[in-house]
């Protein structure tokens, strides 16, 4: 549904967006991750026509982003950043002009109004000036015009940034919904909510492509699984009897609690999942010490997606 | 036709949603209110005079009182329509509406000429509030209806030229103020371009005669519609209009 092949945009002697290519299958959710001015917006911006390429090719369904401009304009709901909103407008009548520019007839426009008005949860605001809309009241109007017209796409820039826990749980599962039907392309900084929330994943750094692939690849990657484990007994035998389970790759003591020398807090490295997990818990017990605690740790998203992003610039620099 | 609309009415809500509107027509009626009563109060000594002199027989309203009434009002108009044409396009670039506007399946003509014509009938609406005064004189004199109307013809057409020039200042800048002093200056520039006419040469002169907004005005108040007139305004307008356009297109390629 949308393609992106080789987009570069330059702003002077910067390069935003540098040979990125992607494609975006129909009715896939799409996030697009990367540090702060990576160039997600700027690539948004090209998709949504703001401003065009300075080399390169983006597609919307059959059409040219550059040169069909009004037909992709017609397939793709959109919500910048920061959701600019005429402040001196009511919600209801701020979407009836919407409706209005986006040549919606108007029996169908009160229709629209209504069920996007339903869908964000605005019902009983409609009539409220925008500018006295709290943060988050003023992000589900950008989704909702978003939404108006029930375009085929979506281009979501950040969508759930300001919103409260309880909203974005809303926002997630109203994007969520979407899966299969529309094709949703959502940048976030928050990388549960990708997740979460994707079919797919694009990262990219600098302006270009990192890696791109199902949003497991965040979880991947980060070498194989950890284990936190305490344990009451003797450090040394301990460590020993620990790294000659079959499945633990290494074995790092971290501290001792200062208050019971007998008690010891072990991070293993792991080659396998749970039965791993098991085998140690077997031989500490059968080894007859006490068992305290066994936690199985993943990398946190986070951690991967700095590693992800650092090491795709330091390869970028050796390069140069 | 669906698009023009909303944007046409959203613009002109939005003016009289605001002070805006009612901080220009106040302006507006006072000024000409005031110069109203000073024409008039000036016209009734001059007429008790042509009793006494019956050399000043030729004194008549029209020419004595509207036709320049009409003038001044025409430059009051020329110094109000950049404030009134200021926030169209500079608003929308600097509070970042633009971008969520130019998404839409939109043409910059639609956004362009939508926004023109809410402002012309501002402009129309500021015109007609000011018969008011004519509406007086009326109950006391013989008013010469006709030469009037075609004076009021003129301010209109005009305004649409002023419009177009202000219109094409805000595509220029994000910033009202510097879009106001922008069109006001190039709309006095054009305006009186005709007055240094007679110091420029045989050869520049009457070109900047036939350019300068001022003296394609002028017959106007006098009652008179010519054409070349009527063709200059319509080009005028035009012109800007498709400068606007065309600087609103810009931004896509520039922002």
């Amino acid at each position: 549904m949308i393609e992106v092949k080789e987009l570069t945009k330059r702003f002077g002697a910067t390069v935003a967006v540098d040979r990125l290519s992607f494609k975006v299958e129909r009715g896939e959710i799409m996030g697009f991750l990367g540090p702060n001015g990576a160039g997600k917006t700027t690539t948004m911006r090209m998709l949504t026509g703001f401003f065009p390429p300075s080399s390169g090719q983006a597609t919307i369904g059959t059409y040219d982003v550059v040169d069909q401009a009004n037909k992709t304009r017609a397939l793709v709901g959109y919500m910048p950043e920061n959701v600019p909103l005429y402040q001196d407008m009511r919600i209801k009548e701020y979407l009836h002009f919407v409706a209005g520019v986006k040549a919606l007839d108007r029996a169908r426009a009160g229709s629209e109004v209504s069920r996007v008005l339903g869908a964000v949860g605005l019902e009983t605001r409609a009539d409220q000036l925008i500018k006295q809309l709290s943060k988050g009241y003023r992000q589900r109007v950008g989704l909702a015009q978003a939404l108006l017209g029930d375009p085929p796409v979506l281009i979501l820039d950040e969508p759930t940034i300001g919103l409260d826990p309880g909203q974005i749980v809303e926002i997630r599962s109203l994007i969520k919904g979407f899966a299969g039907s529309k094709t949703v392309v959502l940048s976030s900084h928050i990388l549960p909510e990708v997740a979460a929330t994707c079919s797919r994943v694009v990262i990219i750094n600098q302006g270009r492509l990192v890696t791109e692939g199902p949003p497991e690849l965040l979880r991947a990657g980060a070498g194989g699984d950890h284990l936190r484990l305490s344990v009451q007994g003797p450090e040394e035998e301990l460590t020993q009897l620990l790294s000659k389970v079959p499945g633990v790759n290494s074995v790092a003591c971290q501290e001792q609690a200062p208050q019971n020398g007998t008690c010891c807090y072990f991070s293993l490295e792991t080659g396998g999942g749970p039965e791993v997990a098991a085998e140690v818990a077997k031989a500490v017990v059968e080894a007859g010490y006490g068992l305290l605690e066994l936690t199985p740790v993943s990398a946190s998203l986070e951690e991967v997606f700095m590693q992800l992003t650092t090491s795709e610039q330091a390869a970028g620099e050796e390069a140069a | 036709m669906r698009a023009f609309a909303a944007i046409y009415l959203r613009e002109l809500k939005a003016y009289f949603f605001s002070p805006i509107a009612y901080a220009l027509l106040v302006s507006f009626l006072a000024l000409t209110g005031y110069f109203f009563y000073s024409g008039v109060a000036f016209y009734a000594v001059a007429s008790l005079q042509v009793m006494q002199n019956p050399m000043m027989m030729q004194l008549n309203l029209q020419q004595y009182l509207l036709a320049p009434l009409l003038m001044n009002t025409s430059v009051m108009l020329m110094l109000i329509t950049p404030l009134l044409t200021m926030r169209l396009l500079s608003e929308e670039k600097r509070s970042g509406t633009m971008e969520l506007l130019l998404s839409y399946p939109l043409g910059d003509v639609q956004v362009v000429l939508g926004k023109f014509f809410a402002a012309w009938t501002f402009f129309l609406v500021m015109v007609v509030a000011s018969w008011f005064h004519v509406g007086l004189l009326a109950t006391m004199a013989e008013v010469p209806w006709a030469p009037l109307a075609v004076a009021y013809l003129g301010l209109i057409i005009m305004g649409g030229a002023f419009i177009s020039l202000g219109l094409w200042a805000s595509a220029l800048t994000e910033n009202q103020i510097v879009a106001a002093v922008a069109g006001f200056v190039a709309l006095l520039l054009v305006w009186a371009m005709g007055w240094s006419a007679s110091v420029a040469g045989p050869a520049i002169g009457p070109v900047l005669t036939k350019l300068s907004l001022g003296s394609h005005f002028e017959n106007f108040p006098k009652g008179l519609i010519d054409t070349a007139d009527l063709a200059y305004f319509v080009l005028f307008m035009g012109f800007f209009l498709f400068l606007s356009i065309r600087t609103l297109e810009a931004k896509r390629w520039k922002a």
